[in-house]
């Protein structure tokens, strides 16, 4: 028989303002199974706790509603209190008669009535509360680091020094990211590569990191603390441990109009290639789909001929290894818009007409011209250069709202780059708003107008066409009553949007993480959990979860790197136990699981497994579900799918939510 | 009619969006009629369809159905299999003749107080216009206990 303890809080006057709270525990008290009832001015307070704990003792009651706030404010200090006075802290139920009673409603009769059935409702939930018991799930402290921009640099690099094993891997031949390609950082004009490489260098060294490029995830299954990844090291054709990283075979290498990556397609490179100088590993790969001897059946072969260590290796193979980590950091990266998006702007159609990229390459020392700004049709100097910010961000046409945050930045950036080469040039920005919000930003961009001369046109461009070797540019400048404006330019540079990664779709399906229309991961909360995903045990650095600077990228894989050693800190991980079960009992029987394995195709975390069900002689009787209690996040969607309700959700089961339903309408379920 | 008919309206919402929208409905002291009675699931896709069949059957004159906007759940997709079994399940209940508009569906999220305020009171005005809901209630569920065994038996042989 239960025992059930009413608990009325007064909230000072937040609740008794409105109900008549006396009544409600004094009528509450008549209500079958109620044991003990009384209203006090403030039951989350210290005496207001030390009232629940005598009073379970006292009265050797088996639950307790406490009607009070929100369970969201204050479920957790209830349930310790429960737990005080030796009663299981799942028996403890919040009847929330404050935000949704009190504080919605005038002082009535009718609010009154509603706090009483509240509280009834949650009486009859007591009585059907079982206990439970927090799950304890085992941690392998590994972190599994997938891709080598800096935001997975910066995170790896966080866990590893706090003690961790990191396995760092990237799809490309060298760690780096796209910050190795720029060439000078805002707001302080930072060389990037000078700021980036002692990084990558210490990543390479690093005695807990594990480093595989020209790798990618290939599957993930398991949940958080017990993630069982398979990685696809992809078959480099050198054999790394022999290779010293001499460079001969990319010299000799006759394949040598291959467009380059890392100078965003303005020069070329060989089909055995390391991608930049500075890479790492700095050891080369052959990228078979250029390569002569891959492509022409054996022909060729001058690099396996020139290698002083006999390190290229053709027969090698993609391997698959498998790997237990406990925690993933996602900092897949991002990509810009390119080609055919503008046509209007001839952008992919003219040669001078580049984007953010592009420009970065050629302002880089290490780029294709050595850092001398010069145009990428015939290798002349630009006079005038037209910088557009917003090329495609902030464009619902286009199908991209967003602002893609980095560009007003790197504009200005570009454009004083761009009038420190060359003091008599004429560089020209049209913008739609300066969005400069950031540490010393403002002024980097005052700098740009007021010191370098750069001339800021607020108004968009309609169209550039090519005329008497000249990029015209037509636009408006909508400061000067919206006159057209046409700007004869020798190059032209689009700010293109930056968008998710192209195969962002496919790296969050294979981690069961969710992202939202323009394919960017979604966090767990935009506000509140910025950088963890709604898979347990994934977080997110960098821009894949959204366009970021740098300085943004780094602190947020830092937050990434300290959820995960927060997550390693405890040899045992404890989650809440509301999972769903499905049930079992004594042979014959076993379950009143039918094996349709419905549940397996709703579960959003492949928490469904099967288990073969066998006599003792191991016969196979029947396939059954099982619920994975640590990939179960409590949704309950199996639950409401399940055909014949063999599977339930602890605290909020079938039993409970129909005694909720007959009891809030005054028919208590018996 | 000297007194105008209250209708009782059981809300089935979802922890995350609707839940914590009422509650922000609750701290920005939003006014709304008092009608409604919540109860509170995990998520939409946890609600069994049934129990909006119990709460009419036990005296509910309208309901509720309310969770994250689709593409916002917290379980990533439990309000997109709410939302298509209660497709199946209405076209069901329009098939038996059950007047579906005492049911409404809406998405209400953490950030929505207000839209939480106004659902609940169109929904109760809505409601309140329909009248009571006793087409349910008149009906002699005693004759469904008494199961003609013999009579299967007899038809099956």
């Amino acid at each position: 028989m239960a025992r059930i303890g009413v608990f009325i809080c007064h909230c000072g006057e937040n609740i008794s303002a409105t109900v008549d709270v006396e009544k409600v525990a004094r009528l509450a008290g008549k209500l079958s199974g109620v044991a003990y009832s009384v209203d006090y001015k403030y039951m989350c307070s210290d005496p207001g706790q030390t009232l629940i704990v005598d009073a379970i003792k006292e009265h050797k009651l088996t639950g307790i509603v406490v009607g009070a706030c929100s369970p969201r404010m204050h479920e957790g200090t209830f349930r310790k209190a429960a737990e005080k006075a030796g009663i299981n802290p799942y028996f403890c139920e919040m009847a929330n008669i404050r935000e949704h009673c009190s504080w919605v409603h005038p002082k009535s009769d009718e609010t009154t009535q509603k706090a009483l059935d509240i509280v009834r409702t949650m009486v009859e939930k007591v009585k059907n509360d079982t206990a439970l018991y927090p799950i304890k799930v085992p941690i392998t402290k590994t972190a599994l680091v997938i891709g080598g921009g800096i935001a997975g640099i910066q995170a790896a690099l966080d866990i590893a020094n706090a003690g961790h094993q990191v396995i760092m891997v990237e799809k490309t031949p060298s760690i780096g990211g796209h910050m190795s390609q720029l060439s000078e950082t805002f707001p302080t004009l930072d060389c990037s590569q000078c700021i980036l490489t002692p990084r990558m260098v210490e990543v390479a060294q690093h005695p807990n990191i594990t480093l595989h490029t020209f790798a990618e995830v290939e599957n993930v299954t398991g949940f958080i603390g017990n993630f069982d990844v398979n990685i696809r090291l992809k078959a480099k054709s050198v054999d790394f441990s022999k290779c010293t990283g001499c460079g001969s075979c990319w010299q000799k290498c006759p394949s040598k109009k291959i467009p380059d990556e890392f100078n965003a397609g303005m020069s070329f490179r060989t089909a055995i290639y390391t991608p930049f100088p500075q890479a790492v590993p700095n050891k080369p790969v052959i990228d078979r789909a250029n390569c002569t001897w891959f492509t022409k059946c054996g022909k060729c072969g001058i690099c396996a001929k020139i290698c002083p260590t006999g390190a290229i290796d053709y027969t090698i193979q993609d391997e698959i290894i498998n790997v237990k980590v406990g925690a993933i950091v996602t900092a897949t990266g991002f990509d810009i818009k390119h080609s055919d998006f503008f046509p209007e702007y001839g952008y992919g159609k003219h040669p001078d007409i580049i984007d953010g990229l592009q420009f970065e390459r050629l302002a880089s020392a290490s780029g294709p011209t050595g850092g001398e700004i010069r145009r990428p049709s015939d290798g002349k100097v630009p006079e005038t250069v037209v910088f557009l910010a917003c090329a495609g961000s902030r464009d619902k046409a286009k199908g991209i709202e967003y602002c893609s945050k980095i560009c007003c930045m790197y504009t200005a950036k570009h454009a004083m780059l761009y009038k420190h080469k060359n003091h008599h040039g004429k560089a020209h920005v049209f913008y739609m708003d300066i969005r400069s919000a950031g540490k010393s930003y403002e002024e980097f961009v005052r700098r740009a107008i007021e010191e370098d001369d750069v001339n800021y046109i607020r108004g968009r461009v309609s169209k550039i066409y090519e005329k008497n070797g000249k990029l015209m540019v037509v636009g408006v400048d909508t400061l000067l009553n919206a006159k057209p404006v046409t700007i004869e330019a020798d190059m032209v540079v689009l700010a293109t949007a930056v968008v998710a990664n192209e195969d962002a779709e496919s790296v969050a399906q294979k981690l069961h993480i969710s992202y939202d229309k323009h394919k960017f991961f979604a966090e767990a909360h935009p506000k509140l959990k910025p950088v963890e995903t709604n898979t347990a045990g994934i977080t997110l650095a960098g821009a894949c979860q959204s366009a970021k600077d740098i300085p943004e990228t780094v602190a947020q894989a830092s937050a990434a790197a300290a959820k995960t050693i927060i997550l390693f800190s405890g040899s045992e991980l404890t989650r809440e136990p509301v999972v769903a079960t499905v049930n079992r009992s004594a042979a014959p029987v076993f379950t009143t699981c039918t094996g349709c394995f419905l549940c397996q195709e709703v579960c959003p975390y492949q928490a469904i497994e099967r288990e073969e069900i066998r006599d003792r002689a191991g016969n196979l009787l029947m396939n059954a579900a099982k619920v994975n209690a640590g990939l179960c996040q409590g949704c309950g969607t199996c639950v409401a799918m399940c055909r014949n309700k063999s599977i339930d959700l602890q605290g909020f089961s079938n039993q409970q939510m129909l005694s909720e339903v007959m009891g809030l309408l005054n028919k208590p379920f018996e | 009619m000297a007194e105008t008919f209250e209708p009782k309206i059981v809300a089935f919402v979802c922890n995350w969006c609707t839940y914590a929208g009422a509650d922000l409905a609750g701290t920005s002291r939003t006014k709304y009629a008092t009608n409604v009675r919540i109860i509170r699931f995990p998520c939409t896709g946890r609600i069994d369809f049934m129990l909006l069949i119990k709460a009419f059957q036990n005296g509910a004159d309208g309901i509720i159905v309310s969770g994250c906007h689709p593409n916002d759940c917290h379980y990533t997709s439990g309000n997109f299999h709410a939302r298509r079994r209660w497709m199946v399940f209405k076209s069901m209940l329009d098939f038996i003749g059950f007047p579906t508009e005492r049911i409404t569906f809406s998405w209400v999220s953490a950030a929505e107080g207000k839209k939480w305020a106004e659902l609940v009171n169109e929904t109760t005005d809505s409601v309140r216009a329909l009248g009571p809901f006793t087409e349910y209630k008149n009906l002699d569920f005693s004759q469904f206990n008494q199961i003609d065994h013999e009579g299967i038996a007899e038809q099956s042989r």
